[in-house]
């Protein structure tokens, strides 16, 4: 059953220098209990369009969607009120920054149970309970004795987990996790993702996970999405896509990666993400595509079928060959 | 290994070079903000008057006319055209006595912003570099100073020195160079650990350049925000102190003098009080609403993506 | 001159401790940031810097371009002792060693055009003309892959992989020997992350250069390094060269790192190594070995005495257990499985 369903969503921001579009008709779904992965770079409107969805972008921002629903709950004419009733509760989100998210001014504790006060009836003392409870579930030792601690006196990943701790507080049915483990240190990283998938598996919840590491996205993620510049360019299991990614810019990415690395020289991507100006008409990856065509140039690609990953390209790879191509396609790997 | 793609991104309205763009890009947040881009049109036109004082004074400043003494402005009865807003005690025009006043007030807000910013992002800086017992030394007299209301400090200092225009300039200074010191001070120690710093120490810039040239660029968003608020409260204290007949000295035609002398025509002659008093408000006004300008524009936290 | 693999920087026994005040009336806690790093850095090869928050590797970087004097240990910069050096050979010592920071939003002077920046080291160091050095900040723009028409602009113009460029190209105007590289890629996107690396790659070939690369993310690392150094807590506990490591991490830290380290491809199974508890503060560190609260082979010595490095076939490793196994011909012991668990 879809759990939340986004059908062409558009998000435009007004910016000193003219409108910005961040995210360009980028259509999801996410079912009950699965993790997405949603990868992109910088630009490519993947927190963005989160945001969007549970309704936390500033007043610059202007969203339009042909769908946008919540457990078949309409979002978008929903009224603030009911809004309400259901981001925090049924959907939760966690950021990147743990030093920030919380607020520096209140006890762990107090900030815990702030959540279970506006969704739940729980008196005082059950909320306290359920506030070790939780901090229990997310692996903070001595739970009783943090609940009067503040922020700046854990260190990131125990904020991290106290977050954690609050987003999972009134048993949402989908968490969105926004670079949940970008800003910590590689074991702790381990610890948190690890946390997060048990989390997931025990309460059955779906979880929406936006990253840009691709290693995260292999181990932790059962479906994905691939974005580039506020555009979604590929949707596949996490299987398919690294075994043979469809769209170029997936390829070029996962050649990009160290990892995978067989000369002294990576294969990089030429040029940048566009930006306001210069937009290209058609294909916004084609300025830097190698297979890139007169056509993919003046045209804007639609999605291939889902069998080719719904890659948005006018010659969707398959084995690294792009199909349909008028050819000559270029040989060998990208190189800077 | 040229990345020829790469001149497309730029985004900024870089065509041309540095400077001159980011005066643009400093422009265009200033001018949304209505009050303070009429503020700055009024301060244009202070600094007009100013500067052609004497071409459009229709008297001169210190001219008596002994027959035309305490003359009301032209729209009340018995006024006289020829002095459009009356005439003082002694029979001199008021409005030649203002607009040559513009000039004295300007120059004191310029020498006051001026002295006291220079002495004062010295002193800041060395508080921030050296840090340890100089920098404790500095701050505890910066605070003694400013314990002190900046008023009366100023008026003890004039006493000492002497009542005239330059010393009271001169203790103003003194008196608001503590807020300079403290900016500077505060900026350098948010720049200080910042890794281009260190990237300047590691090429092997010494100190002295570090000091002016790598990080006071960048603290001058708070300091130039200071400045210009200074500026209106360089000109208040100035007529404050004129008015306790402190500062300039009769016959010169600041605005505060001209309200000291005016102090027993309150209720007799209005005009000689109010049109001085109205050119300070004015001033004081258009500046602050300016300088709230400047710290909107400058302040990057402000600033849409 | 040097030639390639010649020595050009040697460091014995680096220590660096700082005085951290407890307030008015407690005695200063004493912070142990480095403690006894040894290496040598050679032209056109990369030393790999490896390790988390706290394990003194910033500040390690600090040390090697002199902007901090070492507690106690020797500095030997091209032949020089770096703490006898006067002051006129120390600023000749400068120009061979310079640094590229993490952040490439920080690491530049939002207020001086880059043409400016370029020519600082030129105009501080050397006596040359103006137009001579706006000359030699051209041709490393171009070398760096900048267009010459970006001389005139300020950096919040550029993008973050344009920026690092940027570092880099200032970082080589004084043709240094030595390049530090603090986390250079780790803020950048994937594929401008390829971009600099190659760069980076390329001007190490050119010019010989010895990089320094400190980092966090072992697949960078594993496809830039020569050698390795892993270090926690101010020490290091594994050294080597790089395939050695890779291939068979001795020490239970730098197995914990590797098996942490996401591997871009599904379904890969790997015995993952969840390591408990947090990196301990380093004013506070704990007895013995540092890491024995989260090894999962710790036992008794671990907690009484410090391991120091010691040769474990082909590395370097500092760790009883490595020790003991190797001592009764025993192959290295994994740190899997026992007390290994999530929290």
């Amino acid at each position: 059953m879809a759990l939340l369903e986004i059908e062409n969503l558009t998000v435009d921001f007004e910016t000193a220098m003219g409108r910005l579009r961040a995210v360009d008709g980028v259509s999801l779904t996410v079912d009950e209990g699965e993790i997405l992965g949603i990868v992109g770079e910088s630009g490519s409107g993947k927190s963005v369009s989160m945001l969007a969805a549970m309704g936390l972008l500033p007043w610059t921002a202007t969203v339009t969607a042909d769908r946008l629903a919540f457990a078949g709950r309409d979002l978008l004419t929903m009224s603030a009120r009911d809004r309400r009733q259901i981001v925090g509760r049924d959907i939760a989100m966690i950021f990147q920054e743990p030093m920030t998210s919380l607020n520096p001014c209140f006890t762990v504790g107090f900030q815990l149970t702030e959540a279970l006060k506006a969704h739940t009836g729980l008196k005082r003392a059950e909320r306290r309970d359920r506030a070790v409870e939780l901090l229990q579930l997310v692996g903070i030792p001595k739970p009783e004795g943090r609940l009067s601690s503040f922020p700046h006196q854990l260190s990131g990943g125990m904020n991290q987990r106290v977050m954690i701790a609050m987003a999972i507080s009134c048993n949402p049915k989908l968490l969105i996790a926004d670079e949940p483990t970008t800003a910590l240190d590689v074991t702790i990283q381990a610890q948190i993702l690890e946390l997060l998938v048990r989390l997931q598996r025990e309460t059955g919840m779906a979880m929406v996970l936006i990253t840009h590491d691709m290693g995260v996205v292999a181990e932790t993620a059962e479906r994905v999405n691939v974005q580039y510049a506020g555009q979604k360019v590929e949707e596949q299991t996490v299987e398919g896509l690294f075994a043979d990614p469809h769209h170029p810019y997936t390829a070029a990415l996962l050649a990009a990666l160290p990892e995978r690395a067989h000369a002294r020289h990576l294969p990089s991507i030429p040029g940048v993400v566009p930006g306001l100006i210069d937009r290209p008409r058609g294909c916004l990856f084609s300025p830097r595509c190698r297979f890139a065509t007169a056509h993919c140039r003046d045209v804007a690609p639609v999605e291939a079928a889902a069998a080719m990953g719904r890659a948005l390209c006018h010659y969707p790879l398959k084995n690294g060959e792009p199909q349909g191509h008028p050819g000559p396609v270029p040989a060998g790997e990208a190189t800077a | 290994m040229t990345d020829t793609a790469l001149e497309k991104e730029d985004g900024a309205p870089a065509a041309r070079g540095g400077r001159i763009a980011l005066l643009i890009e400093f422009w265009s947040y200033f001018r949304e903000n209505r009050g303070a881009v009429m503020g700055l049109a009024f301060f244009v036109f202070i600094v007009l008057v100013a500067i052609l004082a004497d071409v459009i004074s229709p008297h001169g400043p210190t001219v008596q006319y002994r027959d035309a003494l305490l003359k009301p402005p032209f729209w009340e009865e018995g006024g006289d055209a020829s002095f459009l807003l009356g005439t003082d005690a002694v029979g001199r025009d008021i409005l030649s006595r203002l607009i040559h006043g513009s000039r004295y007030s300007l120059f004191i807000g310029c020498v006051v912003v001026s002295l006291s910013l220079m002495i004062g992002v010295v002193i800041g800086l060395v508080a921030g570099f050296f840090r340890g017992g100089v920098d404790t030394v500095i701050m505890r007299v910066m605070d003694v100073i400013l314990s002190f209301p900046s008023l009366l400090l100023a008026l003890v200092l004039v006493a000492v020195l002497g009542p005239s225009l330059t010393n009271a300039i001169i203790a103003i200074a003194i008196v608001q160079q503590p807020h300079y010191v403290r900016l500077t001070r505060a900026a350098v120690l948010g720049e200080r650990p910042k890794d281009y710093v260190t990237a300047a120490q590691v090429a092997g810039v010494r100190l002295p350049r570090l000091m002016f040239v790598t990080v006071l660029p960048n603290c001058m968003a708070p300091l130039i925000v200071q400045a210009a608020l200074s500026f209106s409260t360089a000109i208040l204290d100035a007529a404050a102190l004129g008015f306790l007949g402190m500062g300039a000295q009769p016959p010169t035609p600041e605005w505060g003098t001209m309200l000291a002398e005016a102090r027993e025509f309150i209720l007799r002659a209005w005009w000689v009080v109010t049109f001085p008093g109205l050119a300070i408000l004015a001033t004081v006004l258009a500046i602050n609403l300016m300088g709230d300008g400047m710290r909107d524009a400058l302040d990057p936290k402000l600033k849409r993506s | 001159m040097t030639g390639n693999g010649d020595v050009v920087l040697r460091a014995d026994g680096l220590t660096r401790d700082y005085e951290v005040s407890r307030g008015a009336f407690h005695k200063p806690a004493f912070l142990k940031a480095v403690a006894g790093a040894s290496f040598t850095l050679s032209r056109g090869r990369t030393l790999a810097v490896v390790g988390e928050s706290g394990c003194g590797k910033s500040t390690l970087a600090r040390m090697v371009t002199m902007i901090e004097p070492p507690s106690s240990g020797r500095l030997e910069i091209a032949g020089l002792d770096v703490a006898s050096a006067d002051a006129g050979a120390r600023r000749t010592l400068r120009t061979k060693v310079q640094i590229v920071f993490q952040n490439p939003y920080g690491s530049l002077n939002p207020r001086q055009r880059i043409g400016a920046a370029l020519e600082e080291p030129l105009l501080v160091n050397t006596r040359l003309p103006g137009r001579e050095r706006r000359e030699r900040a051209q041709a490393m723009m171009e070398q760096v892959g900048l267009r010459p028409e970006h001389y005139d602009r300020y950096p919040h113009m550029f993008s973050g992989g344009q920026r690092q460029r940027i570092a880099i190209a200032r970082a080589l105007m004084l043709d240094p020997e030595i390049l530090v590289l603090d986390e250079p890629v780790s803020a950048l996107d994937v594929s401008i992350q390829a971009q600099v690396l190659n760069i980076l790659v390329d001007l190490q070939e050119t010019l010989g250069l010895a990089y320094m690369f400190i980092s966090h993310d072992l697949s960078v690392v594993r496809h830039i390094a020569d050698e390795l150094m892993v270090m926690y807590l101010g020490r290091p506990v594994e050294q080597g060269p790089r395939e050695e490591i890779f291939s068979e991490p001795r020490h239970p830290y730098t197995q914990a790192l590797l098996s942490a380290t996401p591997v871009a491809e599904p379904g890969h199974s790997r015995q993952r190594i969840v390591l408990r508890g947090e990196l301990p503060s380093p004013i506070d560190p704990p007895p013995g070995c540092a890491f024995h609260p989260r090894c999962p082979l710790a036992f008794d010595r671990c907690r009484v005495e410090r391991p120091e490095l010691e040769p474990a076939r082909g590395v370097h490793a500092a760790c009883h257990a490595v020790e003991e196994a190797l001592a009764a011909g025993r192959p290295i012991p994994k740190a899997t499985g026992a007390a290994a668990e999530a929290d």
